[in-house]
């Protein structure tokens, strides 16, 4: 191969290339960005909700950014079976208690894990929530236990206010 | 593109041609030599154009009507059905008319399959068509979400959420398509500029789906390559056109039926509630034509390997060119490729059975052995059958099998082709 030399050519092309990429790369950007959530949607950040009214055995279900999320007041029996369960016996392991800092209150996403539909309350195998589009079961602490689900539902940050405010988000 | 010269007739013709030869080109399709033993399944390709046609002015009208946003979606499907004049019967031949669409396109991917149109020298023409029907996949997935019922909000919610099962930016990406942190209205109008968009893509790639066909001519139910133009071959006008003209009659026939008769019975009746993002509906399944696949998703236990099974089902399709290794065209002359042409046929049949059913129990089962053998005849059996398989005697011309016990011989062959053989 006979050698080849490196002309001002060469590096004129290179160089308008480099520029061009770049150029095109900052127009494309925002015509990519724009899809993104808008800054109204990212304005519905937060949610405070009102428990004042639950007694144990219910869950309340609000609307947080677009989606569902599950409140909801455990009875004791309920924060026993949750805190029973070894964590061997799961697919993603979480303690209950990670999951559930004040074990009466639940808050988390209802939304399955697998392909975003809303589990049934109080349905399935484990005591828990069944999603119904694909299967999967999940138990009182909202932890996937069996069915094509792979991880576990989704704890959203949330905070108590007072003792009768949520702050969702 | 014309194997002649043509000149037009009149001064202004020429003039004309001259400058734009488009009489050439209407020339080059009223003459197209095509092989003269086509038989009816050659003749979808005229009825999807009139399918695509009718999606396209539908649609047109539809959207004349339709408002694009969450929360007026689903009352102006209401509206267009019951105040805007002759609403009802536009918005059904168009929802119909998606049906016919995938109806007519599988019957053509099949008579493709059986025919073996896919081979070379057909290879580009085919992965175009593979490309249009992936397309027409997305134009119907986004149009299904349109009229904003339940099957609308949690199908989309289903099918966007497969893009979650992407490593690391999966949730990102389902975020961007979204607009938001759920289904809603970024994502409503965003659909609606797409679907709107796509059939036009689609027409675009049927212009080269033609010209690509245009190169080597049809396939043929022997499959063999006939000389063009020759004994074997007749003009497209008025011999195709007046076949076509026929056969598209008896397919409107069948839309009409459902139009008129029938019209929801491909549908979903949970479409007719409007969405709602608190409830899921206790049983989502697509529609009809996505049925298939849906259960290849759905028959992987893990969530990124069924996404992962279920774009392959499709991707695999481009491959088959390649995977076939028969140099045989025609399943005419493969007797074991036939008994498997027809096992893939009860295969895809069952997988879209399975689908439409819960996955669970017997259903699952079956789902999973019917996934295994879609990827079993396309990776397995086609590539080995092309070295193992005894096929029959293919003619030499498509007049020899008529002709063939005659003394004639000679001038039922291909005269070509005999001085090659000499």
């Amino acid at each position: 191969m006979s050698e080849k030399k490196t002309e001002r050519r060469d590096f004129l092309f290179t160089a308008t290339a480099a520029v061009g990429a770049v150029g095109v790369g900052a127009t494309v950007w925002p015509m990519i960005d724009q899809m993104n959530p808008d800054a109204s949607v990212k304005a519905l950040a937060s949610t405070e909700v009102d428990v004042s009214s639950m007694n144990p055995g219910k869950t309340i279900t609000v609307l947080w950014r677009g989606k569902p999320v599950f409140i909801r007041r455990r009875t004791p029996e309920e924060i026993d079976e949750a805190r029973a369960v070894k964590l061997d016996d799961l697919k993603h392991p979480e303690k209950d208690e990670d999951r559930a800092k004040n074990p009466e209150w639940l808050v988390m996403l209802g939304v399955c894990t697998h392909l975003g539909c809303v589990p049934l309350d109080q349905k399935g195998d484990y005591n828990g929530w069944f999603c119904p589009c694909h299967g999967s079961h999940y138990d009182i602490s909202g932890r996937i236990r069996k069915g094509p689900a792979p991880t576990n539902m989704e704890i959203p940050k949330y905070e108590f206010v007072n003792a009768n405010t949520i702050k969702i988000g | 593109m014309s194997d002649h010269e043509y000149t037009p007739k009149s001064n202004f013709g020429k003039w004309f041609n001259d400058r734009l030869p488009l009489l050439t080109l209407a020339n080059h399709l009223t003459d197209y030599p095509t092989p003269k033993n086509l038989n009816y399944w050659w003749t979808f390709g005229g009825i999807l154009t009139f399918c695509l046609v009718t999606q396209i002015v539908t649609g047109l009208v539809l959207a004349m009507h339709y408002i694009a946003h969450a929360d007026m979606a689903f009352d102006s499907v209401e509206h267009i059905m019951r105040d805007v004049n002759y609403g009802w019967l536009i918005r059904y031949i168009h929802a119909n008319g998606a049906s016919m669409f995938f109806l007519a396109v599988y019957i053509h991917i099949f008579r493709s399959l059986f025919y073996g149109s896919y081979k070379a020298p057909r290879e580009i023409i085919w992965i175009i068509g593979i490309i249009i029907y992936l397309l027409m996949m997305a134009a119907a997935f986004m149009g299904y979400v349109l009229p904003w019922g339940q099957m609308s909000f949690w199908g989309a919610t289903v099918i966007t959420n497969l893009f979650s099962a992407i490593p690391l930016v999966g949730e990102g990406i389902v975020t961007w398509l979204w607009g938001g942190y759920s289904v809603d209205n970024p994502t409503l109008t965003r659909f609606f500029t797409l679907h709107y968009l796509i059939p036009f893509l689609i027409l675009g790639l049927v212009v080269l789906h033609i010209w690509a066909l245009h190169v080597p001519g049809n396939n043929n139910p022997i499959g063999i390559d006939v000389k063009k133009p020759s004994k074997d071959t007749v003009p497209f006008h008025p011999y195709i056109v007046i076949k076509d003209a026929f056969a598209l009659l008896m397919f409107m026939i069948v839309f009409a039926f459902f139009v008129f008769y029938t019209p929801n019975i491909l549908g979903h009746a949970d479409n007719y509630i409007e969405a709602n993002p608190l409830v899921t509906p206790a049983h989502i399944v697509p529609e009809w034509y996505l049925l298939p696949f849906y259960a290849i998703l759905r028959s992987v236990p893990d969530k990124l390997m069924g996404v992962i099974a279920m774009l392959s089902a499709i991707f695999i399709l481009a491959a088959l060119p390649w995977l076939d290794t028969s140099k045989i065209r025609s399943a005419v002359f493969r007797p074991l490729y036939r008994q498997f042409y027809w096992i893939l046929v009860a295969d895809v049949l069952i997988l879209g059975y399975v689908g439409a059913m819960p996955a669970e129990g017997l259903y699952l089962l079956i789902a999973r052995v019917a996934t295994a053998y879609y990827f079993l005849h396309f990776l397995v059996i086609l590539p080995i059958l092309g070295f193992r398989e005894r096929t029959l005697p293919v003619p030499l011309s498509i007049t020899e099998p008529v002709l063939g016990g005659s003394s004639n011989l000679a001038a039922a062959r291909d005269d070509s082709r005999l001085e090659k053989l000499k």
